[in-house]
């Protein structure tokens, strides 16, 4: 059975003249406890399809489901408990001038629980950060200790899909590889089904089972891991993608 | 022939509330006509290392060295107006984001023109015809629209080529580009590499390439240093860049998740305090 | 990286470090610390802290007036009419009814008091309330709300002044009322446009992704963030309003006499102002002096307050 499965999704922005189409024509199918990227460059949709599925996004049609949750204009209270997002920028998701203990108490009360202490102090330590970070302000935290904190938040409700908005883009490459660590220690641990979003393909080989591949709002191609790492794609436009990512080989010029 | 560059002992220094805070700390190395690439993390100095050449550190914050010399002359030495007329024309710099590092509120034409004409005293005729010129030689297909253009008017990439002509219209001898494609989409990044590639190689220039990403600098440059916490750990050359010794340059290869190798879980670098404690490797000539 | 190291007090360094420290243990812990950082920034800007001693001074005089005062303010004695400064047992002079300048001035400052502290709590906080609203719930909400502003932004503030004093008789209440309904436009502006930019941030995404309702992304999240600017345009407004409420007591729309304000005081000394030039200028600087102390506190604290900690990596 699909966790997530998105059907023929438009989304756009402005009107008439100004409208600009963000993402057409997707189509999704995520198993339950699979993990799966969509990858693309900067303008291709992707992490547009992540913010309608939260009901980020307020003009869109087609059809979207998670789990039991058939998506409308508006998402119920109890979705939330199952649907959960870490951003991208580490440096913009966490509230200035809230510490991390009013960031996870405040997320734990919205969502009702009574135990908040003895969560704070179990999230901390699952994300790998210790209880000397509980009353830091986002200003006396790294990068990562940062997306730590978002993904401590995101756990906090117990969700069982995370979508993930290219969550390690914004870290240094030996922080992201503990990010990426803890990430998939944490998929097995509480059986979640990822959807992630990176412009990084061997992050998105590395991290999930099968990956759409996205240019100017479409899907242009959906790939298994194996094929990706065997470069073996059917469309053009994944062989760039992959080509690019080998590092720099001198090439023909392209003019503007 | 001589160095174009040859830094003896930088260090940079800030004053804060807990004391003074060394963000480079006694480094050395040289350029040649050459493509050296320094390679970090965030807080490894590569960027300050950078800006410390052009003597572009503001007070509170310290620039000392040994020796700083370009082409044999002191640019510790020299007086403010001496350091303005190298800014520009001797060493020129391209940084990350063209989105930041281009006028929002002067035509392209202006700004390419203004450096010009400040660093040669030329005419608006004969600026306005070398403009054009770089527009060219960075592949820009249509100049004369692109130099009535405002920067918002361009994508990311157009805008980092833009930045480039203009880096390069005073023709220096040295090109320092901190992060001049991580805010550019992958396919971009070729192209505005192979740009700067060609014109570093037809002018004979040197190009310090400041960068987070190991494998783009062990592609693109010939020597490569390492830096960690202020200090050099590790220098060697590009082409032998997966073969390096110390731990941490390893621990950094190691960490990457490859396309072509999978791994169920990737190496997490295991950082030992020794390495910030070490003195500083020469990366001179 | 703003200012020089300063030594640490001898005996202290412990409580100095705690309050320095980059991992706080408890909630208290990290606000101290907070709050701390703040002074230690405050107190590297020697122009604040001149501002911050003005003030103090003002707190100090208005508190004790009964003690610091020579004399009772309001008690007349005409023969000692208009005596010069220096005159024994009137350091400051005498004004028209004999009545001691000094003590005016010192039982005075309890109104100046009065009247900035009512309106710097009415109208930067109707401003903050009009201006997030306006700039989160957007739409007609805030099409509606804006115009409002518009339209009170509009009025003069003594053509207001004199609406109410002809309405509601003349007194401070009425003054303090007029000046605050003229004074809380631009603070629904700062508001508004701060609002604008935080509601699209991530961290406010992120809170609604956890079922949180507008009227908790307002008073929990937003408010915040406004309220440094909000502070920092209070102070340096405060100059401004003390202003008005002497111009308005100088109309003889505010205090009434024989009520010792500052304002009326220039006006009733304006008669006298070539041959007795004490009776109005006293006044006229104890206002520019409070004014200069808001100034400076004002803009000592945007270094303190201004949230350009967190934005860099």
């Amino acid at each position: 059975m699909s966790q997530i499965s998105i059907n023929n999704l438009n989304v756009w922005f402005g009107e008439h003249e100004e409208r600009v189409d963000a993402v057409k024509g997707a189509s999704i199918n995520v198993e339950s406890g699979a993990s799966f990227g969509l990858v693309g460059e900067s303008g291709s949709g992707k992490s547009t399809i992540l913010r309608a599925l939260v009901g980020l996004v307020p003009t869109w049609s087609g059809s979207m489901a998670v789990g039991e949750f058939e998506l409308g204009s508006k998402r119920p209270r109890n979705f939330y408990k199952d649907v959960q997002m870490v951003f991208q920028d580490p440096y913009a998701s966490l509230h200035p001038r809230h510490s991390v203990d009013q960031v996870l108490g405040e997320t734990l009360s919205l969502h009702g629980f009574k135990d908040i202490d003895n969560r704070i102090k179990k999230l901390l330590d699952d994300v790998g950060l210790g209880p000397t970070f509980r009353f830091r302000y986002p200003h006396q935290l790294s990068g990562g200790q940062r997306q730590r904190v978002a993904i401590a938040r995101a756990l906090a409700p117990e969700p069982s899909v995370l979508l993930l908005d290219e969550p390690t883009s914004a870290l240094d490459v030996s922080v992201q590889a503990e990010v990426l660590n803890l990430l998939a220690d944490l998929r097995e641990e509480h059986k979640l089904t990822y959807l992630m979003v990176s412009h990084n393909l061997a992050v998105v080989a590395h991290m999930c089972d099968a990956t759409a591949v996205m240019q100017n709002g479409e899907i242009v191609e959906v790939l298994n891991v194996q094929d990706m790492r065997a470069m073996n794609p059917n469309h053009p436009y994944t062989r760039h993608l992959l080509e690019s990512a080998a590092g720099y080989n001198p090439t023909e010029i392209q003019s503007a | 022939m001589s160095n174009l560059l040859d830094i003896e002992n930088l260090r940079v220094t800030f004053p804060t509330r807990q004391g003074d805070f060394q963000a480079v700390r006694d480094i050395s190395f040289s350029l040649g006509q050459e493509r050296l690439g320094i390679v970090g993390e965030s807080g490894s100095g590569k960027s300050m290392t950078g800006r410390a050449i052009l003597r572009l550190i503001r007070p509170p914050g310290q620039i000392q060295a040994d020796r700083m010399n370009l082409n044999g002359k002191n640019l510790l030495e020299m007086s403010h107006k001496q350091m303005q007329s190298v800014r520009g024309q001797e060493i020129s710099m391209v940084m990350q984001d063209p989105k930041f590092s281009l006028n929002p509120v002067m035509r392209i034409s202006d700004q390419i023109i203004e450096i010009y004409r400040f660093h040669t005293g030329a005419s608006h005729k004969a600026a306005y015809a070398k403009a054009l010129e770089m527009l060219e030689a960075v592949s820009i297909r249509d100049p004369e629209r692109v130099m009535k253009s405002y920067p918002h008017e361009m994508s990311g990439g157009m805008g980092q080529r833009i930045m480039i002509a203009m880096m390069l219209v005073t023709e220096p001898q040295i090109l320092i580009a901190d992060e001049p494609t991580s805010a550019l989409d992958v396919s971009v990044q070729t192209q505005v590499l192979s740009i700067i590639d060609r014109l570093v190689r037809e002018r004979g220039m040197g190009l310090i390439f400041i960068s987070h990403d190991l494998n783009l600098v062990a592609s693109f440059c010939d020597r490569v240093l390492i830096m960690y916490a202020g200090r050099i750990v590790e220098t060697c050359d590009a082409k032998k860049l997966h073969e390096a010794t110390h731990p941490y340059t390893r621990g950094l290869l190691g960490s990457l998740p490859r396309l072509d190798d999978p791994q169920p879980r990737l190496d997490a670098l295991q950082r030992d305090p020794a390495w910030r404690d070490a003195p500083s490797v020469s990366g001179l000539l | 990286m703003t200012d020089m190291p300063s030594d640490i007090p001898a005996g202290k360094p412990g409580l100095r470090a705690w309050l320095l420290t980059d991992t706080p243990t408890s909630r208290n812990h990290a606000k101290m610390a907070a709050i701390y950082t703040g002074w230690l920034t405050l107190r590297s800007n020697p122009m604040a802290m001149v501002g911050l001693f003005i003030l103090i001074t003002l707190l100090f005089i208005a508190a004790f007036a009964e003690l610091l005062a020579p004399v009772d303010p309001l008690a007349q004695d005409l023969a000692g009419r208009l005596a010069r400064p220096g005159t024994p047992g009137h350091a400051l002079g005498t004004d028209s009814l004999g009545r001691d300048i000094l003590s005016r001035l010192i039982y005075g400052s309890r109104i100046t008091l009065y009247i900035v502290t009512l309106v710097a709590l009415i109208a930067p906080i109707a401003g903050l309330l009009v201006g997030t609203i306006a700039g989160y719930v957007g739409g007609w909400t805030d099409a509606v709300l804006m115009r409002i502003t518009d339209i009170f932004l509009a009025f003069p503030r003594l053509v207001l002044a004199l609406a109410f004093v002809a309405a509601l008789g003349a007194g401070i209440e009425n003054a303090v009322l007029a000046i605050s309904l003229t004074a809380w436009p631009p603070y629904a502006r700062i508001a508004r446009a701060e609002t604008l930019t935080i509601r699209n941030s991530d961290y406010i995404a992120a809170v609604k992704l956890q079922g949180a309702g507008a009227l908790r992304i307002i008073v929990k999240h937003i408010w915040p963030l406004c309220i440094s600017s909000l502070i920092v345009r209070v102070t340096l407004d405060m100059a401004g309003v003390i202003l008005a409420a002497a111009g308005l007591g100088f109309l003889g729309l505010g205090a009434q006499p024989p009520s010792p304000e500052w304002g009326a005081m220039i006006s009733e000394g304006r008669q006298f102002i070539l041959d007795h030039w004490w009776v109005a200028t006293m006044p006229g600087l104890a206002i520019f002096t409070v004014s200069l102390g808001f100034n400076l506190l004002g803009d000592g604290l945007r270094d303190v307050l201004d949230p350009k900690d967190g934005a860099s990596s």
